[in-house]
């Protein structure tokens, strides 16, 4: 499960932000923002992204370093909210 | 006064109040003011002059700010450049005001690398954080606990303090000069409409490498206030909490960052409960979110201004005139004066079109080894001895001398509150094998105000797509530089004398839009 939703994050940051920066892979504990992957601008749309795709709202307070700034976040924040849904 | 007299002054008055609170780092005046002192006599030490440059190139950051002053103490002159600039352009910089020193950051180590070879740069290299990958380079933590004798007499008001590098219509970046006696000027008329204090608060996510960044650190050290200092605005709500947990009475927005805050869902009114004021520059807030950033901060009063770096700012709206005129823009601010002209020179009345034009002591000193440059922008004024500066804005006055922005001269796009000159994108596009004809131009956008378009011409046979087109770009240019949209097109209108017409070219995609929305 989690490896279908970090494939599927992976694709559209490689599709739409990896030109931003040279490196080939991006580490899944690298902060997006730090390395330039990413731009301010950028987080908007990864937000608009997870919600079109995954069928979630991220919420204000939800919108934070800690649930997107990474891929092991981004994955770990989709699958939560994800299973939640499920489970509601 | 000079303006490390800022914050040499508020280091005096109240020594142990907090000046920079940044990440996880808070300084007092003193401790601020003393770290860059002893970076000073250390530059000083390894042969920073009076006159020499520093180049900065660092995100938002402690020793940004330490860099900056630190320079002013030894007598230099300090440029600070924005972090997401790339290899060439820099290099272009240092090539440009030929800086003895040079201060980045361990993370840029690697485009500062190439940009420095590219120069043949020589000077003095200081990197926050690890120095390795930038040959002689020493650790900015070294330089500042250097014990040497502070360096003395580090000159007077009218020396150059800052150049500031702006977007020109030529595409090559031009250095605005400005001296202590302009930045003194400038600082002391803002606080003035501001009404600063020293229990002021302000919190300060645009880059300091742009000139409304920068001043939130110059105008904090005037008057002893605090500054927080964040490195981006990609998470609103991150910022919000901290300005609520620092009690942030100041906050100074592009309209984009408006934008991006009254996106969020659930901010409810009071959120800041002791925001003093609201500051806005770059373009105008559409009315709607004037009235909704009332709602939200009520304690706050709502500035509308308007400003070029090479007056630093222009005009200001008097908070209690905003709801009587939203659309305007104001008038000078204190100590200047700002008039309409038309194009023989002469002032123009209620109601009539032209030219804005500045004067007053916080106009630049000219562009940085550009005469051509300097006499189109600057020219004579009433006294034999002064030059007033024509904007290249056009604007009108209503019956109460109140102006309006009509529309720029030349071709400029604001994007994210940024300068983006369209000669500089085409030039990046024609870079790429593959393009034959380029033409870069504004469309609305409602976050960011206008985003950067590139309508291209491909050559036959190319397979390029607007995703290589626009990574081309992504590692040529800023990033509010780098097209958000790039459309293919068979052929691109033309003048009568066969140059690319981008007014004809911004017509023709508004009209293809208005035919889709249709």
């Amino acid at each position: 499960m989690t490896h279908a939703i970090e494939a599927e994050i992976r694709a559209f940051i490689d599709e739409n932000f990896l030109f931003r920066s040279d490196q080939d892979a991006i580490d899944a504990g690298a902060s997006l923002l730090e390395t330039g992957l990413i731009d301010s601008m950028s987080v908007l749309e990864l937000v608009t992204f997870l919600e079109g795709r995954f069928g979630i709202t991220v919420t204000d307070a939800e919108m934070m370093p800690e649930n997107l700034d990474t891929i092991a976040a981004l994955t770990a924040f989709v699958a939560r909210k994800t299973s939640l849904a499920t489970a509601a | 006064m000079r303006v490390e007299h800022f914050l040499e002054e508020s280091a005096r008055r109240h020594p142990d109040k907090v000046a920079l609170v940044a990440g996880p780092e808070r300084l007092t005046f003193a401790a601020l003011d003393g770290r860059a002192s002893r970076l000073a006599s250390w530059l000083h030490a390894h042969g920073l002059g009076r006159g020499d440059r520093v180049v900065v190139f660092a995100d938002n950051s402690v020793e940004a700010v330490v860099a900056l002053f630190a320079a002013l103490k030894a007598g230099g002159v300090f440029s600070l450049v924005n972090p997401s600039t790339k290899a060439d352009k820099l290099a272009f910089i240092l090539g440009n005001c030929r800086p003895s020193a040079f201060v980045t950051q361990e993370k840029l180590v690697p485009v500062a690398a190439e940009a420095l070879g590219q120069a043949g740069f020589a000077g003095t290299v200081l990197v926050a954080g690890d120095p390795a990958g930038l040959a002689g380079a020493v650790a900015i933590e070294e330089a500042q606990g250097w014990d040497g004798p502070a360096p003395t007499g580090a000159g007077i008001a009218l020396d150059l303090a800052m150049l500031v590098y702006t977007s020109g219509s030529t595409g090559f970046p031009k250095g605005v000069m400005m001296t202590h006696r302009n930045v003194v000027a400038a600082a002391t008329s803002i606080t003035t409409y501001l009404e600063s204090v020293p229990e002021d608060v302000v919190l300060c996510a645009l880059p300091i490498s742009f000139d409304y960044g920068l001043y939130q650190v110059l105008m904090a050290a005037k008057v002893g206030a605090t500054l927080v200092l964040e490195t981006s605005f990609a998470y609103p709500q991150a910022v919000l909490e901290r300005a609520a947990a620092e009690g942030v009475t100041g906050l100074p927005l592009v309209p984009t960052m408006a934008a991006l805050l009254l996106r969020l869902r659930d901010l409810a009114p009071g959120a800041l409960p002791s925001l003093r004021y609201v500051t806005n520059t770059a373009a105008a807030l559409p009315p709607a979110h004037i009235a909704r950033l009332q709602a939200l901060f009520p304690t706050a009063r709502l500035y509308s201004m308007y400003g070029l770096t090479e007056c630093k700012r222009c005009t200001w709206l008097p908070p209690a005139e905003l709801a009587r005129r939203p659309d305007s823009v104001g008038i000078a601010i204190p100590g200047t004066e700002a008039y309409v002209v038309g194009e023989d020179g002469r002032r123009l009345g209620p109601g009539e079109t032209g030219e804005l034009v500045i004067r007053g002591p916080h106009v630049m000193a000219g562009y940085w080894e550009n005469e051509a440059a300097t006499e189109a922008a600057l020219r004579p004024g009433p006294y034999p001895w002064e030059r007033v500066l024509h904007t290249g804005d056009l604007f009108t006055t209503d019956a109460e001398g109140f102006l309006y922005f009509v529309a720029r001269k030349d071709d400029i796009i604001k994007s994210r509150g940024e300068k983006v000159s369209p000669k500089e994108v085409e030039n990046a596009l024609y870079q790429l094998a593959g393009i034959r004809e380029a033409v870069v131009i504004g469309v609305p956008d409602e976050v960011l105000g206008q985003a950067v378009r590139a309508i291209v011409v491909l050559e036959p046979g190319s397979a390029l797509t607007p995703l290589d087109i626009r990574a081309h770009c992504s590692r040529n240019l800023e990033d509010f530089m780098v097209p958000r949209s790039v459309v293919v097109a068979d052929a691109l209108p033309k003048t009568d004398t066969g140059k690319i017409s981008r007014r004809a070219a911004a017509e023709l995609d508004l009209a293809r839009a208005n035919g889709r929305a249709a």
